[in-house]
């Protein structure tokens, strides 16, 4: 970022939380980026959130302590916040805001991008079809993940997301393709260990050089994680949509980036919504989320996975909830079954993959995928039932059928959900696995696959 | 005079200018160097405050503001039908080919091709009276649309002194003049889209909207003309359900508005309805559907806009004496564009931060609503009918969107997270919806398909009630603690869920379901039901019943037996009569 010309104002009439008022501003524009020089010299950055009758608030993205009212000087650069980007990105580590933290010099910029981004216009929007193969079997046969599609993984404390996701971003792969493929990771306030085992797991996996990390951890300053998700996804569309790679962004943790929002809306006395969080946090996801995608006339494409750990495991938290009306469906993880020693705990009944029906099928994965997942969907929730049915009145008071949907509900989870976290099964595996699970019931109870495909595929134990 | 004057303070998209004595309330101005568009929401003396539709990344204090003297207005005329515009009108094909594949600021275009020559064919002659909203002619605007040229309603018509002979023109265009006015009647008119287009009179609905959907049209229909809202959490298919509906309802015309939903989701319209037969004309379904699409990530004072814009375009071509259905997802993406407005306007919030007129701009769009005689000659009756989406903070019905939305709505179709979980789609949860034109659209069936249908719909809503009450006793005590005859209510409710309620959109035969195999396989279940009954009195025993071959044929019906072999449906009803006989039934019908 460079520090030249720009117009600079020293009367700072108010410092309050992360905001600073500089006054007296006459040529100041909304969104305009500033640099704030302290008294003994320390550059931070910020930029313009409302501007009139001479007075201009600023958000300080490195936080305001240590900042004086005398002394302190801001200087108006002309420009609103931009990432240099080139193909010297992959393998490179970069700070919150963008800046190297690898100890190597700075990549020569080939261009520099408005962090914002501009909103894709839907009619140029390629529709997302490709079906990206995970290897992870419930993702792949019940929540597809396709390129260009935003699939966020909504966990909570201590669960194993992170494992999971990692998994995906070493495994992805589009099946008969030769298209290159990028990583780029943005870390937003997680711990540092959990940034190195994702680190250490491209590394492991030779990913690394085809990846772009993004740290701010937990103890670097809040209010830069609202531009972390930022410079990750400008650099994310850069490799898209000018070098033609297929980028899966993994952005973790956005509960961390949603709390620094809600920290800078309370500064400036915002009416709030539900929970303290701004009104307008639906909007601001949706410019991180939306960015996902595919376009007409280019090659690559931006495939998202925000990662989001829901307060007390609540699902109708404003974070999960307006997160969950944006992206293409969720995978959620289930406390239960992490606790059990389930890997991956996906609680299958509440996650969805909104495209999946459009990734999958004939000459895509195979012709009775949808149904035999329908099915799949259709016995384990049936199972759930007949589970809590059997914890009240016991085995003894169930049904012969009944019987053999707790058998599928075991299958399901022992044979088809569980898997180790280094292994990669192909979709065919994964779809007999599919039917295994449903052999257990009699013929006439699948319901949802058609009379062809039960022929082809089916035999009961 | 119009207004100029000058920026004193941006904040995200709302800016305030002043020197603007001049401008008026709803004025559209344009904003600053980059000539944004804007409109004017409030005034204070020479201050006013302006929401603008574009971004406002980098605009100054000191930039000019200047009023165009024009409320925000539509085009209405040909050429409408098939596009997807932003949620001010302007076609993002259009904006594509200035801006690229990001969407640009600062660009005007005009919303229809206005150089594109229709052929004219006039139904007036010189001398003939004319009257506001009189046709003059029509043109063919797609394979399904006959595009009837109006008087506008704001015209004050009389005694046409000029018409043009049949032929080709564009819409520019004069086409015809009056003694009563000096302006020329063109084929295109603008219309200010806050003010809903006059009407002669009102008629109740009474003609069912059929969608193909069994859950709706047999259990909750909506009619003609009528007001209807699908709240849902996230997940239990609210689009999937709204896109059917734009789908398969059999109306005229389609608008379809993305308020501040997914991008992808209207990629997938654009992309699919063009191949989408409609079932009823056999003609692409996009030669009937306009889209306004102002996604989450585009500015958020045009999604406030595109409610509007949408239900002007619908009012236009119920004029013509259509069926419209208008389908808006989702409108608390809307509430919360009134919301984030009303925020930077530092109005006093009411529940939840929403401004305290939440309501009243409900009940005056859902108002817009209606079965209609239109204005002029010949009379033309139409209809614009009004699907809502809402989306309620974590799934909860109580929030200031869903209660006021219920206020103003007569069908309301509650989406059932745990439905949705179990992959019962549509998820539409049959204990919490309701519809308010059950009475008056009974008549219709009975006039159109079945006399039956009134009462079967009963008997069946009435089975799905038992095994509601029902449920509670198996959940404290399991299904063994039961009768044979309310175990056989509870087999017969699950046969409804899974044979006639849930419905597969993305099957090619379930995706959409006649009125009359409908009612077929409506009667198949509750005459199962019948027999049932009457198998148990004469001693035959559940579990034979439930080891019916023909159950399983029965539940696959609605996905193996296509519209068009609807006969199949009596050989499974004679199937069935076998199976009880078998079981040791006398069949006495």
């Amino acid at each position: 970022m460079s520090t030249q010309g720009g117009v600079q104002y020293s009367k700072i009439a108010e410092i309050k939380g992360p905001l600073v008022v500089v006054d007296g501003v006459d040529s100041a524009a909304f969104d305009e980026l500033v640099e704030i020089q302290t008294t003994d010299g320390e550059r931070r950055l910020g930029k313009v959130l409302e501007v009139g009758n001479g007075k201009a608030i600023v958000q300080v993205f490195e936080g305001t302590t240590g900042l004086s009212v005398s002394g302190t000087s801001a200087k108006f650069m002309g420009k609103v916040m931009e990432m240099p980007v080139s193909e010297e990105v992959l393998g490179r580590v970069f700070d919150g805001l963008g800046r190297p933290i690898d100890g190597l010099p700075d990549p020569i910029a080939s261009k520099f991008l408005d962090i914002n981004g501009e909103p894709m216009n839907p009619e140029q929007r390629e529709y997302p079809r490709d079906f990206i193969q995970t290897g992870v079997s419930v993702i792949d046969g019940m929540l597809t993940l396709v390129r260009g599609q935003k699939l966020p993984i909504f966990s909570g404390s201590g669960m194993s997301h992170n494992i999971l996701a990692a998994q995906i971003a070493r495994q992805a792969s589009v099946v008969g393709t030769t298209d290159e493929f990028a990583v780029v990771f943005a870390a937003i306030g997680v711990q540092y260990s959990e940034a190195e085992y994702f680190k250490r797991s491209l590394e492991e996996s030779g990913a690394l050089k085809r990846s772009v990390l993004f740290l701010n951890l937990a103890d670097d300053p809040a209010i830069e994680r609202i531009i972390t998700p930022r410079v990750a996804l400008t650099v994310a569309e850069y490799l898209a949509y000018d070098l033609g790679m297929h980028v899966l962004v993994i952005l973790t943790d956005m509960t961390n980036y949603a709390e620094a929002l809600r920290e800078i809306s309370a500064a400036r006395e915002e009416v709030p919504g539900r929970k303290g969080y701004p009104g307008y946090l639906y909007t601001d996801l949706s410019t991180i989320y939306e960015r996902a995608g595919r376009l007409h006339g280019r090659k690559g494409s931006v495939t998202q996975m925000p990662i989001l750990t829901m307060p007390s495991d609540d699902i109708t938290h404003p974070i999960p909830d307006l997160t969950g009306y944006i992206t293409e469906g969720q995978i959620v993880l289930g406390r239960d079954l992490f606790r059990q020693g389930v890997y991956p705990p996906v609680n299958i009944l509440m996650s969805l993959s909104r495209i999946m029906k459009d990734g999958i099928g004939e000459g895509r994965t195979r012709v009775d995928h949808q149904e035999i997942s329908n099915q799949n969907y259709d016995a384990y929730s049936r199972s759930q039932e007949v589970r809590a049915l059997a914890g009240i009145v016991g085995k003894a008071g169930l049904t012969g059928v009944d019987l053999k949907y707790l058998e599928v509900g075991d299958s399901f989870e022992k044979d088809f959900l569980t898997q180790a976290v280094d292994e990669n099964r192909t979709i065919e595996e994964t779809l007999s696995l599919q039917w295994k699970v449903v052999s257990f019931l009699p013929k006439n109870e699948l319901t949802k696959v058609k009379d062809k495909f039960i022929e082809q595929y089916y035999k009961e134990r | 005079m119009a207004a100029k004057g000058k920026i004193i303070w941006v904040s995200g998209p709302a800016v305030r200018a002043d020197g603007m004595s001049d401008a008026k309330m709803y004025e559209t101005v344009s904003v600053g160097n980059a000539k944004l568009i804007g409109e004017v929401i409030r005034l204070t003396g020479d201050t006013a405050f302006i929401q603008v539709y574009e971004s406002t990344s980098g605009l100054k204090p000191g930039e000019p503001v200047i009023g165009t003297g024009n409320p925000l207005s539509v085009l209405l005329g040909p050429g409408i039908i098939g596009q997807i515009y932003d949620g001010i009108q302007r076609p993002l094909k259009d904006l594509a080919a200035k801006s690229g594949s990001f969407i640009g600021r600062g660009i005007t275009t005009t919303p229809v091709d206005m150089t594109k020559k229709y052929t004219f064919k006039p139904v007036v002659k010189v001398g003939d009276e004319i009257k506001p909203g009189s046709v003059i002619g029509s043109v063919k605007e797609t394979d399904l649309i006959d595009h009837s040229i109006m008087v506008p309603p704001d015209h004050p018509g009389g005694k046409v002194t000029k018409i043009v002979g049949e032929g080709d023109y564009d819409l520019e265009t004069e086409l015809a003049t009056t003694n009563e006015s000096k302006i020329p009647i063109k084929m295109y008119h603008m219309w200010p889209v806050r003010k809903p287009r006059p009407y002669k009179s009102r008629y109740d609905p009474t003609v069912p909207l059929l969608t193909g959907q069994r859950v709706i049209d047999t259990f909750f229909p909506i009619a003609k003309g009528g007001t209807g809202s699908i709240p849902g959490a996230f997940g239990t298919g609210k689009t999937v359900t709204l896109h059917q509906i734009a789908k398969w309802a059999d109306s005229q015309v389609v608008v379809y508005i993305g308020c501040g939903e997914r991008g992808n989701e209207m990629t997938e319209v654009l992309v699919e309805f063009p191949h989408l037969k409609d079932p009823r004309t056999g003609k692409p379904l996009m030669d009937r559907t306009v889209l306004v699409a102002n996604t989450s990530n585009m500015p958020v004072a045009a999604r406030e806009a595109s409610i509007y814009t949408g239900v002007t375009i619908a009012e236009y071509y119920r004029d013509m004496g259509k069926d419209v259905v208008l389908v808006a997802d989702s409108t608390s993406r809307w509430a919360e564009a009134l919301r984030e407005m009303s925020g930077r306007l530092e109005e006093m919030p009411a529940e939840e931060g929403y401004p305290s007129y939440l309501a009243s701009r409900l009940a005056e769009f859902y108002e817009r609503a209606g079965r209609v005689r239109a204005l002029g000659s010949p009379d033309r009756d139409g209809s614009v009918t009004l699907v809502g989406a809402v989306s309620p903070s974590g799934g909860d019905f109580t929030e200031p969107v869903t209660t006021h939305t219920m206020r103003f709505i007569k069908t309301f179709w509650a989406l059932d997270a745990k439905l949705a979980y179990s992959r019962h789609y549509p998820s539409i949860n049959w204990m919490n919806s309701y519809s308010g034109y059950l009475s008056d659209i009974g008549k219709w069936w009975g006039d159109n398909v079945s006399k039956e249908w009134f009462e079967l719909r009963s008997e069946a809503y009435g089975i799905l009630q038992r095994e509601d009450t029902l449920k509670e006793i198996v959940r404290l005590l399991g299904p063994e603690a039961l009768p044979d005859e309310e175990k056989l209510i509870l087999e017969v409710a699950r046969m409804i869920k899974i044979g006639i309620l849930q419905q597969n959109s993305f099957d090619d035969v379930d995706t959409y379901c006649s009125p009359q195999k409908q009612l077929k396989l409506l009667k198949l279940l509750v005459e199962f039901y019948r027999q049932g009954q009457r198998a148990l009195k004469d001693g035959v025993s559940l579990a034979d019943i439930r080891a019916m071959p023909v159950i399983s044929t029965l539940l696959k019906a609605r996905m193996e037996i296509p519209d068009d072999q609807i006969a199949k449906l009596d050989q499974v009803q004679t199937t069935i009569n076998d199976e009880f006989k078998k079981i040791g039934v006398k069949v006495t019908n």
